[in-house]
C-alpha cells in the first residue's frame, strides 16, 4: 500500500467519527497549549527580570550595606554586631579606585510633593549628577542634576513623567518651583517616560541631589552605591577593590555586600530558566495524559472496526500494512491535535502580551519543538498497541463479527 | 490429479478446539476443481461449509493435507505471501456485504487496489470501468447506507473482482435480500461465470444450489455427496 493512501485512508478513518476525533484532538492540543503558554509565562519571567536588570546600566557593579553571606562564628561578630552603614565618604573614597569611571550614591525614602495647589506621594530618590549616566537613562525635558562634590547639592528636583503629567499637565513644569517634605526645589528637568528599573517605573521617581536628600530625611547613610567600571573586563577587579576599600574603612570589618550585574542576571537567568523548565515539566504530564487517551481510542476504534480488519485482510491486507493504517491514523490524531494546540499556545501567548504589553511572554523555541515532539512521541508510543492488537486479528473471526 | 486443476485439495484436515471438546470441521477432504467451474456447496449448519470456503480462500490453514492453488502449493507459504495471494487471485463476497460504511461506492470498489499499491490513475480508470460494468456509475459517491441491499451487494461484488480474480468464493450472498433482488445477484454471479470466473457459492438455500452445474454436499466436516449435472 503507498503511503500517500495509508495517510488518507487513516484521516478518512479518523474524520469518520468526527465527535471522538475531536475530543481527541482537543485534549491533545490542551497540552501542547499549556506547554507553549506556560514556558512563554517562564520565559516571558526570565526575560522581563533580565531585561529590567540590563536596564540598570551596564559594567554595574551594587555595593550595599550589610553582609549576605553566612560565616563561621567570628569574635568579632560580638563586639561590632551591627553593620555601619554606607556613607558619602565611602562614595568618594571609591571614585577613586582604578577602573572606577562613575559612582552614583543612593538614597530612597517615600515623600510628598507639593505644587500648584496639588498633593501626591513619590518615591523621592537622592543621587548625584552621575546618575542619570549610570542608569543610561533619558531625559524628555531640561537637563539633570548639576554637577556637585556630593556634599551641597543645589535646591533642584528632577521629576519623573507621571508625576509631572499628574501635576502640572501639558504645562511646561521647567523652572517651577515645587516642595517636597520641607524644602522649596526648582523643577530643571523632566525624564522620559516608561523607564525601568529595579522593579520600578521611573515615571514616579523625584530625583534630588542626595545631599539635600540627607538632609530631608536627617541622616547621612546610603542606600545603595553604584559604581560603573571603566569596561566589562574590570568588573571583577572593581568589585575586589571595592570591597577591599570598604572593609579597610569599616575598620576590618567585612560588613558590605559587593554584587555585580552579571552575576544577578546570572542568576536569575539560571533560577528562571530551571523554574520554566519544571514548568514545562508539569504540562508535558497533561502531554502523556493525552497520550494514554489515544491508546484508548485506538483501542476503541480497533473494537468497532472490527469487521472492517477482517475484510482488508481477506481483501489481501498483510498485517504490517493494517498496522500501518493503525499507526497512520494514532499519528494523525496527535499531530493535528499538537498542531491545533500549537495555535491554541501562539494565541494565548500573544493575549497574555496583549493584556501585559511589557510582559515579554514569547514561547520559546526548543519548548514549542518539545510540545509538539511529545504529542507527537506520545501518539507513536500509545499508538503501538492498538495497532498491533488490529494487525493480530484472525481474520475469520474479525468477519463473523456485527 | 490433473495439472489443470484450478484447486487441488488433498486430505484436507481442519480441527478447532472450543474450551475442552476438539470439533472436527473438516476430516478428510479431497476436492479437484476446474478452472471456470460453478460450485454450490450445500449442508446443514456446522457442515464445515464456511471452513472450506476459509481454507479456499486462504484465511484459514488446514492441519494436515495439501492444498494446491494454480498448480502451487500454498500450504507452505507465509503470511504475507497468502495476502498477495488473496489479493490478486481470490475475491470474497459476503452475506452482510462488508462494506466500509464510511467509504463511498467508488471507494470500496477502490479497496483492494489500493491495498495493493496500484498508482491512482490506474485505479480510478478500473474503477470506473467496474462502476459501469455492474451498472453503479450514478450511485458511485453515494455511501452504503444510502443504497439498497441489492445494490450493496453489487458494489462488494464489483469490490471482488475488479482485481480480475481467478476464483470467486461468495458465503450466502443472497442470504440478506430479497427473492427479486437475490435472483439479480446470483444472474450477476452466473454472468462472471460464464466469462470464465470460477464461482464457489455456499448456500442453504436449495433453490439457488440446484443452479449450479456442480453440486457438494456437506455433513459433519465431511463430503457426502459431490454430483456434477450434466449441461
Amino acid at each position: 500500500m503507498k503511503f500517500t493512501d495509508t495517510l488518507r485512508y487513516a484521516s478518512d478513518a479518523a474524520t469518520g467519527t468526527p465527535l471522538r476525533t475531536g475530543l481527541l484532538m482537543l485534549a491533545m492540543s490542551i497540552g501542547v497549549a499549556a506547554v507553549v503558554i506556560l514556558t512563554a509565562l517562564g520565559d516571558g519571567a526570565r526575560r522581563y527580570v533580565v531585561g529590567e536588570f540590563s536596564a540598570i546600566g551596564s559594567n554595574l557593579v551594587i555595593v550595599l550595606p550589610g553582609r549576605s553571606e553566612t560565616r563561621g562564628f567570628n569574635p568579632a561578630n560580638l563586639i561590632t554586631s551591627t553593620p555601619r552603614d554606607l556613607t558619602v565618604n565611602d562614595a568618594i573614597a571609591i571614585l577613586r579606585l582604578p577602573g572606577v569611571a562613575r559612582i552614583a550614591p543612593i538614597l530612597i525614602a517615600t515623600s510628598e510633593i507639593n505644587a500648584a495647589g496639588k498633593l501626591r506621594e513619590a518615591m523621592l530618590l537622592g543621587t548625584s549628577d552621575e546618575y542619570i549616566h549610570v542608569r543610561q537613562q533619558k531625559l524628555a525635558l531640561g537637563r539633570f542634576l548639576s554637577k556637585d562634590d556630593l556634599g551641597n547639592g543645589a535646591a533642584e528636583v528632577v521629576l519623573g513623567a507621571g508625576i509631572r503629567r499628574e501635576i502640572f499637565g501639558l504645562e511646561n513644569p521647567l523652572g517651577k518651583t515645587v516642595r517636597i517634605g520641607d524644602r522649596r526645589l526648582r523643577v530643571v528637568g523632566v525624564l522620559s517616560e516608561g523607564g525601568q528599573g529595579m522593579g520600578m517605573t521611573t515615571d514616579e521617581l523625584l530625583i534630588v541631589p542626595i545631599s539635600i536628600a540627607q538632609a530631608m530625611l536627617n541622616t547621612n547613610t546610603l542606600f545603595r552605591i553604584l559604581v560603573e567600571a571603566r569596561s566589562r573586563e574590570q568588573i571583577g577587579e572593581v568589585k575586589a577593590s571595592v570591597l577591599k576599600l570598604i572593609t579597610q574603612r569599616h575598620e576590618g570589618e567585612e560588613d558590605v555586600t559587593v554584587i555585580t550585574q552579571d552575576a544577578v542576571l546570572k542568576t536569575f537567568d539560571k533560577i528562571l530558566g530551571v523554574l520554566t523548565l519544571g514548568v514545562a515539566g508539569i504540562a508535558a504530564i497533561s502531554l502523556a495524559v493525552a497520550g494514554v487517551l489515544v491508546m484508548n481510542v485506538m483501542l476503541v476504534s480497533v473494537a468497532q472496526r472490527t469487521a472492517e480488519i477482517g475484510l482488508l485482510k481477506a481483501l489481501g491486507a498483510t498485517s504490517s500494512a493494517v498496522r500501518e493504517l493503525f499507526m497512520a491514523e494514532a499519528m494523525l490524531l496527535s499531530l493535528s491535535g499538537g498542531l491545533l494546540g500549537l495555535g491554541l499556545g501562539y494565541l494565548g501567548a500573544a493575549l497574555l502580551r496583549y493584556l501585559y504589553p511589557t510582559f515579554p511572554a514569547y514561547p520559546p523555541l526548543w519548548a514549542v519543538l518539545a510540545g509538539l515532539g511529545t504529542s507527537l512521541a506520545s501518539g507513536l508510543i500509545f499508538g503501538v498497541m492498538p495497532a498491533r492488537r488490529a494487525a493480530q486479528l484472525d481474520p475469520i473471526e474479525a468477519l463473523s463479527k456485527r | 490429479m490433473s495439472v489443470e486443476s484450478l484447486i487441488q485439495l488433498n486430505s484436507i484436515e481442519r480441527t478447532f478446539t472450543l474450551g475442552d471438546s476438539k470439533v472436527h470441521a473438516l476430516r478428510d477432504v479431497n476436492l479437484a476443481i476446474l478452472p471456470g467451474e460453478y460450485i454450490a456447496v450445500m449442508g446443514p449448519s456446522g457442515s464445515g461449509k464456511s471452513t472450506l470456503l476459509n481454507l479456499i480462500g486462504l484465511l484459514d490453514r488446514a492441519d494436515a493435507g495439501a492444498y494446491n492453488l494454480e498448480g502451487r502449493d500454498v500450504t507452505t507459504l507465509d503470511q504475507n505471501e497468502l495476502a498477495k495471494v488473496r489479493s490478486e487471485r481470490i475475491g470474497f463476497i459476503f452475506q452482510s456485504f462488508h462494506l466500509v460504511p464510511r467509504l463511498t461506492a467508488a471507494a470500496n470498489i477502490e479497496l483492494p487496489l489500493t491495498l495493493s499499491g496500484i498508482p491512482a490513475a490506474e485505479r480510478n480508470k478500473r474503477v470506473v470501468q467496474a462502476l459501469k460494468e455492474y451498472g453503479l456509475t450514478d450511485r458511485a459517491q453515494h455511501r452504503p447506507n444510502e443504497l439498497s441491499g441489492g445494490q450493496r451487494q453489487r458494489v462488494a461484488i464489483a469490490r471482488a473482482t475488479v482485481q480480475r480474480p481467478a476464483v470467486l468464493l461468495a458465503d450466502e450472498p443472497t442470504g440478506n435480500l430479497d427473492r427479486v433482488t437475490g435472483e439479480e445477484v446470483i444472474r450477476l454471479l452466473e454472468a462472471l461465470n460464464a466469462q470464465g470466473m470460477t464461482l464457489i457459492v455456499v448456500t442453504h438455500d436449495p433453490v439457488l444450489g440446484a443452479r449450479a452445474r456442480r453440486q457438494i454436499r456437506m455433513e459433519d466436516g465431511s463430503i457426502v455427496s459431490d454430483v456434477t449435472q450434466a449441461s
